[in-house]
C-alpha cells in the first residue's frame, strides 16, 4: 500500500502458465448492434478460483456463455480446456461442469431421483451419496425439488454441476438471493471445488464473494476487462492516491495525492505547535477502487487536485 | 468434501444416445404421472369425448350402416394419438425450454436425438395406455365390437406407429419456431381444435364440404382418422369413404411424409435455448 508497489498490469495477465484452462483473445459480441463483449481478453489458470466482477450489464453472463460453448461469438479467438468451445465434442462438456439456474428435470422429482437420472449423462459420475454428502443435502435427499429451501435448490445445482467430475466448473451469479447463511456454506462448497484441483470461473457483482473466493479478479467493464489482480491488489494505481483532509480556518479542506507523507510535513510545518484540526489520510477500499474501475464514479480528479469549496462527501 | 471434489483423472466416453434416450423415456413417465392435471386429460379426454358423441346421436346412424359410437371411435383413438403427441410434446418442449431445462441439458452436453428419443418414448407409452383404456370403456360401456381379425391389428398398430411418431416430430418442430409457451400452448391447442373439425373427428368426414376435405387431406389427421375408421368399420363402409376405398397406401405415404417434413424442421430449427 505504498508508492514502491508496482503499477497494475494491463488487463490480461503477462503469463497464464504454460496450458491455461481459459484463454480468450479479443472476444466480441453484440445482439442488435449493441456491442456487450468489446474486445475481451482473459485468462484463467489451471487450478485456480477466477472471479468476473461487474455490473449488471458488463457482459458477464455473455462472456461466460460463450465459453460454456451455449452461444456464439463474433469475433475473437476462444480457447477452453485446449478446445474451441464453438465445436467441442460431448467429451469436451463432460469435462467441464455448469452450474445453472434450474435442474433440467422439472420439479417434481426428488432430489436423489435428479442426481440418480443425472449420473447416466457423464463418463464418470460421482456417486450420488457422496455428492449429497458434499453439498449438504444427505437429509434432505428425499425431498421433492419444488419443496427445497433456495439455498438448498443451490446446493443442488452445485450437485449437478460437479457430478460428472469436471475440471472447470463455471459458476453464473451464484449467490444472488442467497441468505448470508447460505452463501457461507455456499462459499465453503466453492472453495471445497477449488482445493480439490478444479478450476472455478464464477461471476458476481458482489465484491466481498470475489475477495473471499478468488485468486485473481478480473473486473468487467464495457465488455471488457479493465482490471485483472489478486482481491488485495485489485486498484493498486488508484489505491497509491490517498486523501488528505483537515480543517483550516473552519473550513474544511481535502486534496488527493499520492505524496501524502510530503503534504503532511508541509501540514504539520504549518501547525509547529499544535495539531492540525480534523486531519485525516484515507485511502479508497476495495468498494471505491471498484466502482471507479467500472466507472460508476469519476475516477478521482489529478493528484494534488485542490478542493477547497467544502468538498463534503 | 475436499476429497470428494476433485475433477477425474481418466475420462471414458460419456454414454450414448441410445442410453440417454432411454433413461430419459424413463425419466418422461415419471414426470407425466407425476401430474396429475396431464394424466387425466391425456386418459379421460378421449372417454368423455366418446361418452358425449355415443350419447347425444345414439339413436342415429352413420352413412355406413355402423352406429355413431363406432364411427366415431375412429375419430377419437385419432385424436387422442394426435393430443398425447403432437399437442403434449409441442407444449411440454416449450415449457421446458423457458424454464431453462433445456439449457442446462445442453451444457450436460445431451445428444438432442437422445433428447427426442426419450419424448417418443413417453409418446409411445402413454399413446397405447390411452387406446388401451379407450377401447376397453368403448367396448364394454359404449357395446362397441372391436375387431377380431389379425389384419385389422396390424392396421391399428402401424396407423398407431407413424400417427404418433409424426405427431412426435411435429410437436418437437412447433415448439422450436420461436415464441413463449404461452404462445405456442395457444397456437398448438387452436389448430388442434380446427384440424379436429376439418378431419373428421366430430362429423361424418364424408358430408363435411369439398374444400374442408382438401384442406384435411394435406394434414396427417384426416389420414389417421381415416387409418382407424379402416380398423373399427366394417369393410362395406369404404365404400362411403370419398375415395371409395382406405387407402392405406396413401395414408401410410402422407403420415410417412409429415414425419419427414417434422424431422427436417427439427434438424434445422431445434435450439436447446430461446435467442437472447
Amino acid at each position: 500500500m505504498t508508492t514502491t508497489q508496482p503499477a497494475a498490469r494491463p488487463a490480461g495477465p503477462a503469463d497464464p502458465g504454460p496450458d491455461p484452462a481459459v484463454r480468450v483473445r479479443g472476444l466480441v459480441k453484440s445482439y442488435g448492434g449493441r456491442t456487450v463483449v468489446d474486445g475481451l481478453d482473459l485468462d484463467v489458470r489451471r487450478g485456480e478460483c477466477f472471479a468476473l466482477l461487474g455490473p449488471n450489464g458488463a457482459g458477464k453472463t455473455t462472456a461466460v456463455e460463450i465459453l460454456e460453448g451455449v452461444r456464439s461469438r463474433d469475433a475473437g479467438e476462444v480457447t477452453v480446456l485446449g478446445e474451441d468451445p464453438a465445436t467441442a465434442g460431448r467429451l469436451w462438456r463432460d469435462r467441464v461442469g455448469v452450474v445453472g439456474q434450474t435442474t433440467g428435470a422439472g420439479n417434481a422429482l426428488t432430489v436423489r431421483e435428479t442426481l440418480d437420472h443425472h449420473a447416466g449423462y457423464h463418463g464418470v459420475p460421482r456417486g450420488t451419496g457422496e455428492l449429497l454428502e458434499a453439498v449438504g443435502l444427505t437429509e434432505a435427499a428425499g425431498r421433492r425439488v419444488d419443496r427445497l429451501s433456495g439455498g438448498q435448490r443451490r446446493r443442488l445445482e452445485v450437485a449437478l454441476g460437479v457430478q460428472g467430475r469436471p475440471e472447470l466448473v463455471f459458476l453464473d451469479e451464484p449467490t444472488t438471493g442467497m441468505d448470508p447463511v447460505a452463501r457461507r456454506q455456499f462459499w465453503a462448497l466453492v472453495e471445497g471445488m477449488r482445493d480439490g484441483g478444479t478450476t472455478v470461473l464464477l461471476t458476481t457483482h458482489y465484491l466481498d464473494e470475489a475477495a473471499h473466493l478468488a485468486d485473481r479478479v478480473g473486473v468487467l467493464a464495457g465488455g471488457r476487462l479493465v482490471e485483472v489482480a489478486p482481491p488485495a491488489e485489485l486498484g493498486a494505481e488508484l489505491r497509491r492516491t490517498a486523501t488528505v483532509r483537515w480543517t483550516e480556518d473552519g473550513v474544511p479542506r481535502e486534496v488527493a495525492t499520492t505524496e501524502p507523507s510530503a503534504l503532511l510535513r508541509d501540514l504539520l510545518s504549518a501547525h509547529p505547535a499544535g495539531e492540525v484540526p480534523g486531519l485525516a489520510v484515507t485511502r479508497p477500499d476495495l468498494e471505491e477502487v471498484y466502482l471507479r474501475l467500472v466507472g460508476a464514479v469519476p475516477a478521482a480528479t489529478s493528484p494534488l487536485s485542490d478542493t477547497p469549496e467544502g468538498a463534503s462527501r | 468434501m475436499t476429497a470428494v471434489l476433485q475433477p477425474a483423472g481418466t475420462r471414458p466416453a460419456p454414454p450414448s444416445a441410445a442410453a440417454i434416450g432411454l433413461a430419459r423415456t424413463g425419466l418422461e413417465l415419471r414426470l407425466f404421472l407425476r401430474d396429475p392435471a396431464q394424466v387425466l386429460f391425456s386418459f379421460a379426454y378421449p372417454v368423455v369425448m366418446l361418452l358425449i358423441f355415443a350419447s347425444v346421436f345414439a339413436d342415429d346412424e352413420t352413412p355406413s350402416g355402423a352406429p355413431f359410437a363406432q364411427y366415431f371411435l375412429a375419430g377419437i383413438a385419432a385424436t387422442g394419438i394426435m393430443l398425447t403427441s403432437f399437442q403434449a410434446v409441442g407444449m411440454g418442449i416449450a415449457e421446458e425450454r423457458e424454464r431453462g431445462d433445456l439449457a442446462r441439458l445442453q451444457t450436460l452436453g445431451t445428444p438432442a436425438v437422445g433428447y427426442f428419443a426419450g419424448k417418443a418414448g413417453q409418446v409411445l407409452v402413454t399413446t397405447v395406455a390411452q387406446l388401451a383404456v379407450l377401447l376397453v370403456v368403448a367396448a364394454t360401456a359404449f357395446d362397441v365390437t372391436l375387431p377380431s381379425e389379425f389384419s385389422r391389428w396390424a392396421t391399428f398398430a402401424w396407423v398407431v406407429l407413424l400417427g404418433a411418431t409424426a405427431g412426435t416430430v411435429l410437436g418437437i418442430a412447433v415448439s422450436s419456431l420461436g415464441g413463449s409457451s404461452r404462445a405456442v400452448g395457444n397456437g398448438i391447442t387452436a389448430s388442434a381444435v380446427v384440424l379436429q373439425f376439418f378431419s373428421g373427428v366430430f362429423f361424418v368426414y364424408s358430408e363435411l364440404p369439398a374444400w374442408m376435405q382438401q384442406v384435411a387431406s394435406v394434414l396427417p389427421l384426416k389420414w389417421m382418422v381415416q387409418g382407424m375408421r379402416s380398423v373399427f368399420l366394417p369393410d362395406a363402409a369404404a365404400a362411403v369413404e370419398p375415395a371409395g376405398s382406405w387407402e392405406h397406401g396413401t395414408t401410410a405415404l402422407v403420415l410417412a411424409a409429415w414425419v419427414i417434413i417434422g424431422a427436417v424442421i427439427c434438424a434445422r430449427a431445434f435450439r436447446w435455448r430461446r435467442p437472447a
